[in-house]
Order: structure tokens, then C-alpha cells, then sequence
């Protein structure tokens, strides 16, 4: 069976959720090979326990101060050599750059945002806010798809695990874009919001008080996301913006607070498995998404749904 | 200096927007218009001219697209672009991503020595967020994307980026692919003056020969994926409203979260 190369999304070594649902996917198209660009000890138990058959280890202190392209480099070469059945990389925004310079680089045919893998590289996308669903495949080269995150339930199955040490050669080309500097994101200590089950959101509705928001959220162990018209005033940082121009999430659960539903917020929500909303404004376009909808001042509404959530809890 | 910002005019966001039967985007049952996201592009090259002084620096509009699209370069010639240019020919209809870039790569250099090219940070058709990295692999330019704030000084780019896990300053040496979020600040309204100066703005028109390349890299059938199938998703089901009275709101909530195992 043919290789099925996945780029491992990991924080200083720490293997990420998603990870793990583009391994179970590979499993589908081949043998998973995780490649894992980093430096330390590799993650190579997190990597078998989700079906790595081979673990790649790139030792990335000579790349990673530079953006994007050498990690192209390393899988146009990771490519070459083992001929893979498919390539999958998270569908962030680095993953997607990675993929775009990998397809020109390998000539190959390139999927983003696939919400689905099926065997023989068919992927399945959600487009045009969600509103239609397109099936489709690579037809030329190595299939390189993007995969969202929550596009599969992680299956935990162990794998060989075999850990090749691989030196890539990366070109000076490849370093003209310097990371001059790096803040790691400050951890809200609430699950990351991409791969959360359930999101609570605000928008311009909450007045810039998101203590309701995230109280709620806190009771359903959800992350906190927000809408455009919060983040633009500065209510919350971009990083919580869900959305066109945001991230897209697709948990089991979304709660809309204050938030109209323009199309530009639906992009980033409207896959999501249950929609509820509170919104003042019984017209709001976000009602006609919705499985649940109360309206009413999220001010009272909020506080009172987390005391009663907090009582049933017990 | 040169700097040149792709454009892309694509169906209206608010509109009903659909496939064709053979399962490209409807480009022409919907109204079109420059995509909302390019048009961060467009205030960042404009404002990129206006620091440097503006005399010797000219914005270029370059778009790839069907006749219609002509409309996203005036857009931005409205807006304050010095001359547009407009690839159009029936061969590339249907492109993927691959061969709109390699259009727009071969574009860029028949315009001249670029010392930046701008794009948005994605298109709100296709959203693939890829061609301002493709661009840069194919011009062997360093890319600088996914900017919030940018700031130049002589040859030298910064760029504020928010990344998955960390916010970076990346920075590169001219010349540049750079691709600008939203967070860059609004974009201008052309004004009325702007409006009439835009006519008589150079607009060129090309067409893949000009740029020389053979018909058979592009369009539907040269696409390296294929789509297989599109199918509208059905409308959501109407979901059950109550407004709230006194408390009565939260509590049908509760009792809805719990049916569904969420509490």
C-alpha cells in the first residue's frame, strides 16, 4: 500500500487534535506516514497511537525562522522519495500556503477546506457560505488536499510507528522571508476554538461585555468565540473572530449571541451541527439558521441559561 | 516603483450564488463585483504610494477574468489605481488555481518589475486563500502574507502576521508578494472625482497569447482537479423561536440543550 503523507500541526512538539482526524483520514487513501517538522524529541507515541505507520522527522532548526516555503521544500522532497498515494495538511492559513507552493512545486492538483476524504482522494468541500457541497478529486499528480479541523471523529488505532530522520535540502530562495519575531498566543485555558465541540459567541449585541458570553461558555466547557463587529471594536482580539475573514468552525454546537448573521459570519459557522441564538431583534437573519432561538437581551437571557445549566449539573 | 494588486470580480456575496451544469461557479446569472477582500488589497497599494511620495510610484490593476470582470479594475482605478490591465480570453474559463496564477505570474512580469504585488488575503467566491503563495513561488519572490499591519521602510518590508498559534513580524527585502487581511483598515469609497479620472485611466487588454501561453495550460479541462458533483445544501429547518418573558427564554433553552445531550 502507498504512503499517505501527513503534516503533522503541533505547538512546540505537542501534537494537535487535528492531527489525529488527518491521520484516521489517511488511513482510508493508504499507510500514514506522519511528518513531523520540529525540534526535541518527536511526538512519536502520539503520532502510533493514531495510526502513523512512519513518523518523518524533520529537524527544523535551520527552517523554522523563515516563513513557509522551506516546509514546501521538505515535502516536495518527502514527495519525490516515497511517491505517496495523497499529501494532507491542515486547512490553516500556514497550511495553506504550504500546500499552494507544494502543488506548484510537484505539479499537482490542490483541494482546500476538504470536510471529507473518501478513499481514492475524493474530498468533499462546503462552499459559498456553506450553501452548497461540491464532491471532487485530484486528476494530475499527487492529490494535495487541505482538511478542516473536525472533519473526522480521531479513530485510535496504534501503528508501526517507524521513525526515519530525514535531511532535507532547503534553498536559499526559501529563506527570504524572515520570522523576525514571535508571540505565542497568550492559552485562554478554554479549548481551542477550531476544534472545540461547542462554541459560545458575541457580537455587537453584547455592548463589549463578554462576561455573559463567557460565563456560558464556561459552563458548557466551550470556547468563546466573536463576531466581526466585536472584534472591530476591539472587544476581542482577531484571534477569536469566527467568520469569513476569521476562523471557520464547525463544532456540534454553536451558541450566536448578539449576532445579526451576516453573511460574512454565517461562512464561518453555518456548517455547524446545532445552531441556537439570543438576539433583541426577532428579524435578525441569524434566526433563519437556527434549531433553537430565543429572543430576548442576552444581558438577562445568558445569566439565567448558565445559572439553570450550572443547578442541572448539580 | 512598480506595484502591481491582482483583483478578482467575483459573484456577490448577498446573492443567491450557484454552479452551472458543468460545475463551474456561475459568473454570469449573478451580479458580479470586485471582491470585498481584494479591495483591502487595493487600499494597501494606495496607501504603499501615497508614503513613498506618489510621484514616481504607479498602482497597477491586474485582473483575470471573463469580459464582465472589467468592472473590478475600474473599481479600482476609481479608487486611485494608475492603470488597469485585464487578461481576458475564452480559454481560461474554468481555471483552477494553478493556471489563474501562472496567468496572473506571466501578467505580473509583462507589466514590468514588480517591486510589490498585492493581493487580498482570498477570494469570497472561492476562498482558497492560495494564489498569493503560488504567485510568489512562481515570480521566485519572497511572500509576505496574511499581513494586518505593514509597514516600509527604503527596501525593506515588516509585516504584522496573526498565525494559528503565534502573532510574527515577518520581514523580506524588495521585490514582495504580499497579501493583506482585513484587519489592515477599511477600504476607501472612490470619490466622484476619482470616478471621472478613472476614464480616462489606461486600461490594457490581453489575452494569454500576449503573455505567451499556449492554450492548453488553462481553462476547465487543463484544471488538475476536477469537481464531481455540486449539490445545494437543503435550507436549514426552521428551528423553534420564543421569546423571552421573564426568565422563560432561558429555561426552553435549558430544556432544549438538555434534549440534545449538550447539558
Amino acid at each position: 500500500m502507498s504512503e499517505v503523507l501527513v503534516l503533522v500541526d503541533h505547538v512546540d512538539g505537542a501534537v494537535r487534535k487535528t492531527t489525529n482526524e488527518l491521520l484516521t483520514l489517511a488511513r482510508r487513501l493508504g499507510e500514514p506516514s506522519a511528518v513531523y517538522i520540529g525540534s526535541g524529541e518527536a511526538p512519536v507515541e502520539a503520532l502510533k497511537r493514531f495510526g502513523a505507520e512512519k513518523v518523518y522527522v524533520v529537524d527544523d532548526a535551520d527552517i523554522k525562522g523563515y516563513l513557509v516555503a522551506p516546509k514546501a521544500e521538505v515535502l516536495q522532497q518527502l514527495v519525490e522519495k516515497a511517491s505517496p498515494a495523497a499529501v494532507l495538511i491542515p486547512s490553516s492559513g500556514e497550511g495553506k500556503e504550504i500546500a499552494a507552493r507544494l502543488a506548484i512545486k510537484t505539479e499537482s492538483g490542490l483541494i482546500t477546506d476538504a470536510v471529507d476524504v473518501e478513499e481514492g482522494a475524493v474530498t468533499t468541500q462546503s462552499v459559498f457560505a456553506g450553501s452548497w457541497t461540491v464532491k471532487a478529486k485530484v486528476t494530475h499528480g499527487t492529490p494535495i488536499i487541505t482538511v478542516k479541523p473536525n472533519s473526522a471523529a480521531p479513530e485510535e488505532v496504534a501503528g508501526a510507528g517507524a521513525v526515519e530522520q530525514f535531511a532535507p535540502t532547503i534553498s536559499e530562495a526559501a529563506k527570504a522571508a524572515q520570522i523576525v519575531a514571535s508571540q505565542p498566543r497568550k492559552s485562554t485555558g478554554r479549548p481551542e476554538l477550531t476544534e472545540a465541540a461547542i462554541v459560545v459567541s458575541g457580537g455587537r449585541g453584547t455592548g463589549g461585555d463578554f462576561e455573559p458570553v463567557e460565563n456560558l461558555a464556561d459552563a458548557l466547557g466551550a470556547a468563546v468565540g466573536a463576531s466581526r463587529a466585536a472584534v472591530d471594536s476591539g472587544w476581542k482580539p482577531h484571534s477569536f473572530q469566527v467568520g469569513q475573514t476569521g476562523k471557520t468552525v464547525s463544532p456540534q454546537l454553536y451558541v450566536a449571541n448578539g449576532i445579526s448573521g451576516a453573511i460574512q459570519h454565517r461562512a464561518g459557522m453555518q456548517t455547524s451541527k446545532t445552531i441556537v441564538a439570543v438576539n433583541k431583534d426577532d428579524e435578525a437573519p441569524i434566526f433563519e439558521l437556527v434549531d433553537f432561538g430565543v429572543v430576548g437581551d442576552l444581558h438577562t437571557v445568558l445569566p439565567a441559561l448558565t445559572e439553570e445549566i450550572n443547578k442541572r449539573k448539580g | 516603483m512598480n506595484i502591481v494588486v491582482c483583483v478578482k470580480h467575483v459573484p456577490d456575496a448577498t446573492a443567491d450564488r450557484r454552479f452551472e451544469d458543468d460545475n463551474t461557479v456561475d459568473r454570469v446569472g449573478v451580479d458580479g463585483l470586485l471582491s470585498e477582500l481584494d479591495e483591502y488589497a487595493v487600499e494597501q497599494a494606495l496607501q504603499l504610494k501615497e508614503k513613498q511620495g506618489g510621484e514616481d510610484v504607479e498602482v497597477t490593476a491586474l485582473c483575470v477574468g471573463p469580459e464582465g470582470a472589467v468592472d473590478a479594475v475600474r473599481k479600482a482605478l476609481q479608487m486611485g489605481a494608475d492603470r488597469g490591465v485585464h487578461v481576458v480570453d475564452e480559454a481560461i474559463a474554468g481555471s483552477d488555481a494553478i493556471a489563474t496564477s501562472l496567468v496572473l505570474a506571466e501578467a505580473v512580469r509583462k507589466v514590468g518589475t514588480p517591486d510589490v504585488v498585492v493581493c487580498g488575503m482570498a477570494s469570497t467566491d472561492a476562498s482558497m486563500s492560495v494564489v498569493p503563495a503560488m504567485l510568489s513561488e512562481r515570480l521566485g519572490l519572497p511572500q509576505v502574507t496574511l499581513a494586518s499591519v505593514i509597514e516600509m521602510q527604503g527596501d525593506q518590508v515588516r509585516i504584522k502576521r496573526d498565525g494559528d498559534s503565534a502573532t510574527e513580524v515577518i520581514g523580506a527585502t524588495l521585490p514582495v508578494v504580499l497579501s493583506v487581511t482585513d484587519q489592515t483598515g477599511e477600504a476607501r469609497y472612490p470619490s466622484f472625482k476619482g470616478i471621472m479620472a478613472a476614464k480616462k485611466k489606461p486600461l490594457e487588454t490581453l489575452t494569454i497569447s500576449d503573455l505567451g501561453i499556449e492554450a492548453g495550460r488553462v481553462g476547465l479541462a487543463a484544471a488538475w482537479s476536477q469537481v464531481e458533483e455540486t449539490t445545494e445544501r437543503p435550507p436549514r429547518s426552521a428551528g423553534e423561536i420564543v421569546t423571552d418573558e421573564d426568565g422563560s427564554g432561558a429555561v426552553a433553552l435549558a430544556e432544549f440543550l438538555a434534549s440534545k445531550k449538550f447539558i
